[in-house]
């Protein structure tokens, strides 16, 4: 078992490479739960989110610059969640406004129409961004540099996690299982799925349904900003255009799992950490993107409810 | 009910349009409060429209609608519901994916979870096949008890105008009668108002205490509901061969 097609160490590299899949694929997994939502409520996949999720990682980067360095805030933990705050309500903000200037108007517009706008909003974000801030990588100092062994094979090569992967993890599962509570047990998001199912019906029952839509625009950008500022600590780096790669694999991740379904968005984003991680170390590193992104056609064409979404039909 | 009684809701003139068509071509109809009315006609007169007008969506191009002393012509849809008119539209509309519960939360979500208990047990006593069904999906009852539970989800509102679109449709003739009578009973017990659209005429006017008549959006008839059973221009259109 140590010695096989996969080299030395088997074992240590695949647990390794599972660790690493599923750091990245939490974020993927969050992001990918802004696309799913909005697609699930109005219809629309919204481009500009990996854009959001990109500049959500600038507001991280400036704020926590300014706090440690201005403000002298010593404490690591308490930076990264007063930026990780700071980041939700700003992008909260920026992509309420977003709404209601480029998609808000267009509703009861033909299918296409705030698909364009999506799509002239990505360009505006990235490229703003680029004149703003520069062309090249901002980098932040580490935040950590903690790393555990989880154990050493015989043969010596140690499988690690990293404080900024546990730091991810459990930001992940408990902003989902906070998300999860808001969408099944408040009114809040009983309204939210209510507006997803029957708009007109909702709106009959005193459901403000552009206000709900609004809604559901912000908490997919304050997730898509936990992610950006977890993107930004576990790299160190963050450039204008970070916000397509992701931004593309999260859509993917959300049409795996199936485009309008929540845990289908968690679900695929894992998976599609996992599958391009473990193609890098495999198959290919060059070629990482090229399986993300094969998987998504694979999907459209064999598979387009993906794995956990629902038939079209329905009975009425 | 008596002449003098406060009118709840006052239709004047109300035109509606779905885009250059025309539905409703100048509608009056008066409801006052405690009143069960009811409103006959045929496939496509406009009947459902006239509902939804009054909630907003379609919104009317010309006319008015004034409810308890309020001008909604113009108001949006979910702010006409927050004044208490609770309607069970057309083909019922439950939310497929939620459960009944959850369904009967959405009736309620305005501003009255207080007497969301009372209100749910009342529920239970008026259809007892809710409780049975309490955490099944909306989508996957049988049409009958998704017509209850549209019912049922619009009176969790506390309505002061009860507003319900065939609630006899599909249904089989017991359930039909059960649904009816929970109407009456409610009407007798807490004056609660009721605004009827009906093919099933004979009950409708049976149940009702005044009924209007659409022809092709406009209003044809009016009168009691013994008046208009009586009349033979509405028994040979709507009642003769009807189901009894």
């Amino acid at each position: 078992m140590r010695v096989t097609a996969g080299g030395l160490y088997f074992m240590e590299v695949f647990v390794q490479q599972v660790i690493n899949g599923i750091t990245i694929g939490s974020l993927y997994g969050l992001i990918a739960i802004g696309y799913t939502m909005v697609f699930g409520i109005i219809g629309m996949v919204n481009f500009a989110h990996g854009d959001v999720f990109m500049v959500s990682a600038f507001f991280a980067l400036i704020f926590l610059l300014l706090l440690t360095s201005w403000f002298g805030i010593a404490s690591v933990t308490l930076a990264l969640i007063l930026v990780m705050v700071i980041s939700m309500v700003l992008t909260g903000l920026l992509v309420w406004a977003i709404e209601r200037i480029a998609y808000a108007p267009l509703r009861g517009s033909f299918r296409l129409a705030p698909l364009i706008s999506a799509i002239g909003m990505s360009i505006v974000l990235s490229n703003f961004v680029q004149v703003a801030q520069g062309p090249r990588n901002k980098p932040i100092p580490p935040v950590t540099r903690e790393v555990y062994t989880l154990w050493q094979g015989p043969t010596g090569y140690p499988v690690n996690i990293s404080l900024k992967q546990i730091i991810i993890w459990v930001v992940t599962a408990l902003l989902l299982a906070a998300f999860w509570y808001v969408v099944q047990k408040t009114a809040l998001g009983r309204a939210q799925r209510a507006c997803e199912q029957d708009r007109k019906m909702a709106s009959l029952l005193g459901v403000n349904v552009d206000r709900t839509i609004s809604l559901t625009f912000v908490i997919g950008a304050a997730l898509a900003a936990v992610a950006g500022t977890l993107f930004l600590m576990y790299y160190g780096v963050v450039v204008f255009s970070d916000g397509f790669t992701p931004g593309v694999k999260a859509f993917t991740a959300a049409v795996l799992g199936g485009i309008g379904s929540l845990p289908g968005a968690v679900l695929g984003g894992l998976l599609i950490g996992l599958i391009e991680t473990l193609w890098g170390q495999y198959v290919s590193a060059d070629y990482q993107n090229v399986a993300a992104f094969s998987i998504l056609v694979i999907v459209l064409i064999f598979m387009p409810q993906g794995l956990l979404g629902r038939p079209e039909v329905e009975k009425v | 009910m008596t002449e003098a009684a406060k009118p709840l809701l006052t239709v004047r003139g109300v035109r509606t349009y779905y885009g250059n068509i025309i539905a409703l071509k100048g509608v009056d109809v008066d409801v006052a409060q405690g009143e069960i009315v009811t409103l006959i006609g045929a496939n496509g007169a406009g009947k459902s429209t006239l509902m939804m007008t009054i909630c907003g969506n379609p919104r009317a191009r010309d006319g008015s609608i004034v409810y308890d002393g309020q001008d909604i012509t113009r108001l949006p849809t979910h702010d006409i519901a927050r004044l208490r008119i609770a309607q069970s539209p057309e083909g019922r509309r439950i939310f497929p994916r939620m459960t009944v519960l959850e369904n009967l939360q959405m009736g309620a979500s305005i501003d009255n979870l207080e007497f969301f208990d009372t209100d749910i047990q009342y529920m239970f006593d008026l259809f007892p096949r809710l409780k049975e069904r309490l955490h099944q999906r909306g989508g996957t009852l049988s049409g009958g008890e998704q017509q209850m539970l549209a019912i049922a989800r619009a009176l969790m509102a506390r309505p002061k105008l009860l507003m319900l679109d065939e609630p006899s449709l599909g249904l089989a003739p017991l359930i039909v009668k059960q649904i009816f009578d929970a109407i009456r009973e409610l009407n007798r017990r807490d004056g609660l108002t009721v605004f009827l659209v009906e093919q099933n005429a004979f009950h409708a006017l049976k149940l009702a205490h005044r009924g209007y008549v659409m022809v092709n959006g406009v209003i044809t008839m009016s009168g009691s509901g013994r008046e208009l059973l009586e009349n033979p221009e509405v028994r040979a259109a709507y009642l003769e061969g009807g189901a009894h």
